[in-house]
């Protein structure tokens, strides 16, 4: 299904182009402004780089791709012959643009009819928010959804999103709390197919990577899900709370292995944690960012922008 | 990925032996390393630099240098230091006149609710007669979350709704534990940003109501950079008085838990293992000290495996392994257990030293379902002899066994070979070349 959902990798089109350089533009304007010192400095010194680096830790991408991306960045200063740490950090902008924007992919709101959304992920990352979110999106887009109270486990989970469905407008299939999940998604199912509704988006409880049956019990939900709906694609979203840290590349090989995780929602990108890690993850495993979540409003939600991201890490 | 700090610096120093007297510059090569693996650990990097330094002070002025296996000192000199900025195990601050109010804090989905839950479980066990209290008026169905885990527990939980003004509903709380000879009451907040203004002076608000004896700051292990300044934020804006560090049954490193006692001072006083009511723990410095320098992995296993196989079992099996009278009934007993607890190669990664062992012997086999199926096949029809004494197992013996499991020789010899394999990785571990805690044995 992973690849019916992404197109291969290709060269930057004349307007992403345009794009990286409208983001060289922004680094250049925003620098000036920065209070950092390392743009006092009109020349790259071995500090200039120290302080690159810490700036890309300091925002959870990990010391070892940090390090990586600033080595490779000295080795082009070197080729290229720039000189001030404007243009150095410049640098690290554009390898970190075009990486991620190496792979393309279908976003929810474009797939077919019948398409099944499970959305999984570690405890407390903001499934069951990010769901609500979607539905609401996706009702904009003029798509009709059916959520599916897959998480039958945490306390008060079902009411949680039964709350959201009455809000957002969208009908929800849920079953008693404890219930089998397996049978709320195969039940949610087929009432979307004989209502209509377009897209199923089924919440499941939180979950640690690290728990065999747990994961387990993931590829079940998802084998029922391909089912119930044999001629529809059923992706699986990884929802990843932007103040984690290293272990989320962890959680992404997890869940990629499990049940094949075809992109990530990145939540409470309206604090102050930057959400580095998931270029990690993204550098490492290919699993596309598709949305970001900015708040606990069901508006509060948008598709990812590589350029905005790379940006902010920065910031 | 589960290479432990204690291997690099040792292979780091090992390949500084010949070299005679060690320099400062060889000691900033191991420093690198500690570097490295407090980042990935995600301890925050200011923190890295100022311990760095003190560990580099200590090694340089020390007997380091000299020493036969400066490795080994120098993740002593570390585990040390990060023993003193963990701190000791610290109990929960009891008021002499009941009740003792307890607020929780902490960011969305930090896990506040559930440790709610578990703190008023923990305390009652202890005679006390606690009250919940639910704050968190915001976040859909929270109040009901509450409500549902004091019914699981038998647990009263205070509510005024979803209309209710958070302080003054603390304040209520309080009144009623007094008039219930409840000897504590939890306060369970919603979850906030620390930017948030409006909703960190609510915090203040309530704090001022109800006057806390603690303040617990409930943060995620897996939290990564940003947790010095949630937790700067919160403890400029309340008296937190401690930390309870959640969602540690994972593989998080827990470095976030390092910086925050760092940069606060606060007191790191239980840490949450499970989704469960049950699964609170006091803090163990020590182990989260070896955990964050990538050694904890150990306890988790030994964890694992206790929830699989009782002592007793894992005793018997150790005393096998060091007769050397293993046989296939036990390969099979084992596989089956250790199939629950999740794939075998990851498991046996976990341990400190193996992974080279491993990649040795050409990776290690991982099993599934249907593997483990066809194993059990096999070796339940061989004779009871065949299975105590392998070595006796030939050609047509094969065939036979073949025949009657239902598979090819093909598949009966590689388990052979596979139980020849376990046998010598067992060999290996008693006699002392790997080093591997006791409880392990049983695996
Ligand atoms: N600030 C902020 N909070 C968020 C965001 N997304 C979710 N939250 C909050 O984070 C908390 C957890 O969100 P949930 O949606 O319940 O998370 P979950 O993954 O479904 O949690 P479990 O089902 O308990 O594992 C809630 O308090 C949400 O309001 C976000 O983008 N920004
Ligand atoms: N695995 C695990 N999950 C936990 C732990 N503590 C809380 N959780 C889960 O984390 C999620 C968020 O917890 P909750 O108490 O609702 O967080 P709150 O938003 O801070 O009140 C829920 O799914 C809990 O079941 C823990 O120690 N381990
Ligand atoms: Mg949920
Ligand atoms: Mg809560």
């Amino acid at each position: 299904m992973r690849d019916l959902f992404r197109r291969a990798p290709k060269t930057p089109t004349p307007e992403q182009k345009e794009h990286i350089e409208e983001a060289v533009q922004k680094t250049r304007e925003g620098a000036l402004g920065r209070i950092s010192s390392l743009f006092r400095e009109q020349v790259i010194t071995g500090e200039t780089w120290d302080q690159l680096e810490e700036l890309l830790i300091q925002a959870d991408v990990g010391p070892v791709t940090a390090m990586t991306l600033v080595e490779r960045a000295r080795e082009e200063v070197e080729r290229e012959e720039i000189r001030t740490p404007v243009e150095a950090e410049t640098a690290i902008r554009r390898q970190m643009v075009h990486i991620l924007g190496e792979v393309d992919f279908v976003p929810v709101e474009d797939m077919p009819d019948g398409t099944v959304v499970l959305v999984v992920g570690v405890n407390g990352s903001g499934k069951t928010t990010s769901i609500a979110k979607l539905a609401t999106y996706l009702h904009h887009q003029g798509r009709s959804v059916l959520l599916a109270a897959g998480d039958t486990f945490r306390a008060a989970a079902i009411d949680q999103l039964r709350v959201w469905a009455e809000r957002v407008g969208v009908p929800i299939v849920a079953h008693q709390p404890e219930a089998d999940p397996g049978a709320v998604v195969f039940d949610a199912i087929k009432a979307a197919q004989s209502r209509g509704a377009q897209i199923v988006l089924v919440d499941t409880a939180g979950r640690l990577h690290t728990k065999f049956n747990l994961m387990e019990e993931l590829q079940k939900l998802k084998r029922v899900a391909n089912k119930a709906a044999p001629d529809a694609p059923v992706v699986s979203l990884l929802v990843v709370d932007a103040t984690t840290g290293q272990n989320a590349i962890l959680q992404a090989k997890s869940f990629l292995q499990s049940v094949n995780v075809d992109g990530i929602v990145l939540t409470k990108l309206d604090g102050t944690a930057k959400g580095g890690v998931v270029f990690s993850v993204f550098n490492e495993l290919k699993v596309p960012i598709w949305y970001i979540g900015t708040g606990e409003k069901p508006d509060a939600f948008a598709p990812f922008d590589h350029l905005q991201f790379v940006n902010a890490l920065f910031e | 990925m589960f290479e432990t700090l204690s291997d690099r610096l040792t292979d780091i120093f090992t390949g500084l032996r010949g070299k005679g007297v060690l320099t400062e510059r060889d000691v900033d090569v191991a420093m690198r390393e500690i570097r490295m693996a407090l980042l990935e650990a995600d301890v925050n990097f200011k923190v890295v630099k100022q311990f760095v330094k003190r560990v580099k002070e200590r090694c340089i002025g020390s007997e380091v240098m000299k020493s036969l296996t400066p490795g080994q000192q120098v993740v002593k000199i570390v585990h040390e230091e990060l023993l003193a900025v963990l701190g000791e195990p610290t109990r929960l601050e009891m008021s002499q006149t009941p009740p003792s109010i307890i607020l929780l804090a902490g960011l969305q989905g930090a896990g506040k609710t559930t440790t709610a839950a578990k703190l008023a479980n923990t305390l009652r066990k202890g005679g006390h007669h606690p009250l919940l209290a639910a704050l968190d008026v915001y976040r859909p169905a929270a109040i009901d979350q509450l409500i549902a885990l004091g019914k699981q527990l038998n647990i009263p939980v205070y509510s005024e709704g979803i209309k209710a003004s958070p302080p003054k509903a603390a304040a209520n709380a309080v009144q009623y534990a007094r008039r219930n000879a409840n000897t504590v009451v939890i306060l369970d907040t919603a979850g906030r940003l620390h930017i948030d203004e409006q909703m960190m002076s609510e915090l203040q608000e309530i704090e001022r109501a109800v006057s806390p004896h603690e303040v617990l700051l409930v943060a995620d292990a897996m939290t990564g950079q940003d947790a010095v300044h949630a937790a700067e934020a919160f403890h400029a804006a309340v008296n937190v008085t401690g930390l309870v560090l959640t969602k540690m049954d994972g593989d998080a490193r827990g470095g976030a838990a390092l910086s925050i006692r760092e940069v606060t001072g606060v007191p790191i006083k239980y840490m949450g293992t499970g989704e469960k009511t049950d699964a609170l723990e006091v803090f163990h410095p020590d182990r989260l000290a070896q955990r964050i320098l990538g050694m904890g992995d150990v306890l988790s296993l030994i964890e694992k495996a206790q929830e699989q196989i009782t002592e007793e079992e894992a005793r018997s099996i150790e005393k096998k392994m060091r007769t050397a009278t293993f046989d296939l009934d036990d390969f099979l007993k084992q596989m089956q257990q250790v199939r629950k607890m999740g794939p075998m190669a990851q498991l046996v990664e976990m341990i400190p030293g193996m992974r080279g062992a491993v990649k040795q012997m050409g990776g290690m086999p991982d099993m599934n379902d249907k593997q483990v199926k066809h194993i059990e096949a096999i070796i339940t029809s061989m004779t009871r002899q065949e299975r105590r004494n392998p070595g006796i197992i030939d050609g047509s013996r094969r065939k036979r066994i073949a025949r009657g499991s239902g598979t090819s020789v093909q598949e009966v010899n590689q388990l052979l070979n596979q139980f020849k394999d376990v046998q010598k990785m067992m060999k290996q571990l008693t006699s002392g070349k790997m080093r591997i805690p006791k409880g392990l044995m049983g695996l």
